[in-house]
């Protein structure tokens, strides 16, 4: 009988507010985060819209400690404490050899990097700082959860782009399934909203600028839609051994139940004519749970708001599902909080948890004309209350990788 | 600089850098057994101190610099005419 891993502590930080419940009641009133850049002067730029983490302090939660970490480790470090919290797990005594830490990020610090290659240029190579490595380094958000609780037992920290967070999860359920511990803080942190962060994915036309009315700017599936808006935060679960759950009398919010990964191997960004490698990853995924597409309620899009993405979603679903597919609901919560990237996995797996607990499913907002091959219910405008037993969660990244995490509710 | 200025100046850079009340940064202060700095944090202060001051600080100047006194005779001794 293998060991069975279940979700017991929630913590985020996002464009919908500083914490995990603030963020779900957003979620289900269908109120959009995204807003006009405020962290540097985007006045005269092409895209003037993102989805920023407001009102965060780094000082209040860290202390002296902030300046020692970079912006995605802050909301790491943010949301891994409210998770904790909410887990009812002890805040000041270290968490031991059999709690992990799997918690990844797209980016990491490149504000370090950039800043550091300004200081370089500028006066060579004598003021260079020496937080600059370990600000910048992707691991730094694990390595300081770990630091902050106590977590001595394993440690990763995945980067595959805009799927982290579902690796993260999933690689810490199979790592609670083989015993290598009885607990993890699992999800993503994404911080990389500066100039230089923003202007990348804007270099690559990635980007929605409707400037004019940013909250209807994350429009998924939708006829308008043009592009992503850039979010920011992080979405750390605990994900606990069940036994041990029990044994502690802990809330059990859902049971994580299979988990997939695997490559397009087809283009550095674009996914392939009918998405078959998510197609394919959703099918194995179901496989590994040992469920039938006929059990899946709801699955919670990788939805991003881009041209390419959301009707070749569509059809990778509907090729897995077959005719349940218009039995099925989807939707996507990045039409509410923009892509938080590294972290999106994390805080829509926190969304998963807390629609099976529920027991309903939070709406894709702005879908006013679904697209030609956007042909699903995506439960448009509103939430919708349904019997919950079986969700999906997808997530796809740049490099082709792909990954899907499905859960289920507590069980008996 | 009068001393009294440098100190005060010294103080400021001190406080932004390691987060601490002005008036824990006493002359006999230890940055590491009493400001709670780590070498990584002694390091960035030393570039502090040579941006605000207009200093080049060797390395093995900086490294027997352990107490705000030894920062501030550093910096009186080395200033700029």
């Amino acid at each position: 009988m293998s060991r069975r891993v279940v979700i017991t502590g929630l913590g985020a930080v996002s464009p919908l507010g500083g914490d995990a419940p603030t963020a779900w009641a957003a979620a289900l009133a269908g109120r959009s985060g995204v807003g006009r850049i405020s962290l540097w002067d985007a006045s005269s730029w092409p895209v003037q819209i993102n989805g920023e983490v407001r009102g965060f302090s780094p000082d209040a939660l860290l202390g002296r400690e902030a300046r020692r970490y970079e912006r995605f480790t802050w909301f790491a470090l943010a949301a891994a404490r409210e998770a904790v919290r909410d887990a009812g797990l002890p805040e000041a005594a270290p968490l031991g050899d059999g709690a992990g830490v799997y918690l990844g990020s797209g980016i990491g610090g490149a504000q370090a990097i950039a800043r550091n290659a300004v200081q370089l240029a500028a006066e060579g190579p004598r003021h260079l700082s020496p937080s600059f490595v370990p600000q910048s380094l992707t691991n730094m958000a694990a390595g300081a959860v770990a630091m902050a609780h106590g977590a001595t037992g394993p440690s990763l920290c995945v980067a595959t782009a805009c799927a982290t967070g579902n690796h993260s999860i999933g690689e810490a359920w199979r790592a609670i399934r083989d015993g290598d511990a009885e607990l993890i803080l699992a999800g993503g942190a994404e911080g990389a909203m500066f100039d230089l962060g923003l202007g990348g994915f804007m270099a690559m036309k990635a980007l929605s600028k409707r400037n004019d009315a940013p909250e209807k700017a994350s429009r998924p599936f939708d006829r308008g839609r043009d592009g992503f808006v850039m979010a920011e935060g992080a979405g750390v679960l605990v994900l606990e051994e069940l036994g041990a759950a029990k044994a502690r009398g802990a809330r059990i919010y859902a049971e994580v139940l299979g988990y997939a990964l695997n490559n397009d191997a087809h283009h550095i960004t674009a996914p392939p004519a009918g998405h078959a490698g998510a197609a394919r990853c959703m099918a194995r995924a179901l496989e590994k749970a040992g469920l039938q597409a006929e059990d899946v309620d709801y699955v919670n899009a990788h939805g991003t708001s881009t041209k390419a993405n959301d009707a070749e979603e569509s059809r990778a679903i509907r090729a897995v599902f077959g005719r349940h597919a218009d039995q099925l609901a989807v939707s996507s919560t990045k039409s509410m909080t923009g892509h938080m990237l590294g972290a999106a996995g994390g805080i829509e797996a926190i969304f998963c948890a807390l629609a099976l607990r529920d027991q309903v499913m939070p709406p894709t907002i702005n879908l006013d004309a679904p697209d030609e091959g956007c042909d699903l219910d995506y439960v448009p405008h509103q939430a919708k209350e349904r019997r919950l037993r079986v969700v999906m969660s997808n997530a796809f990244g740049f490099g082709g990788t792909n990954a899907v995490v499905i859960f289920g509710a507590p069980p008996a | 600089m009068a001393s009294v200025d440098i100190t005060a100046k010294l103080t400021e850079l001190i406080v932004a850098r390691f987060g601490v009340k002005a008036e824990e940064v006493r002359a006999d202060a230890s940055f590491i057994d009493d400001l709670g700095a780590d070498s990584i944090d002694i390091v960035e202060l030393v570039i502090d101190i040579e941006k605000a001051f207009d200093l080049s600080i060797q390395d093995e100047d900086a490294e027997k610099i352990a107490t705000v006194q030894d920062a501030i005779d550093y910096i009186r001794d080395h200033l700029p005419a």
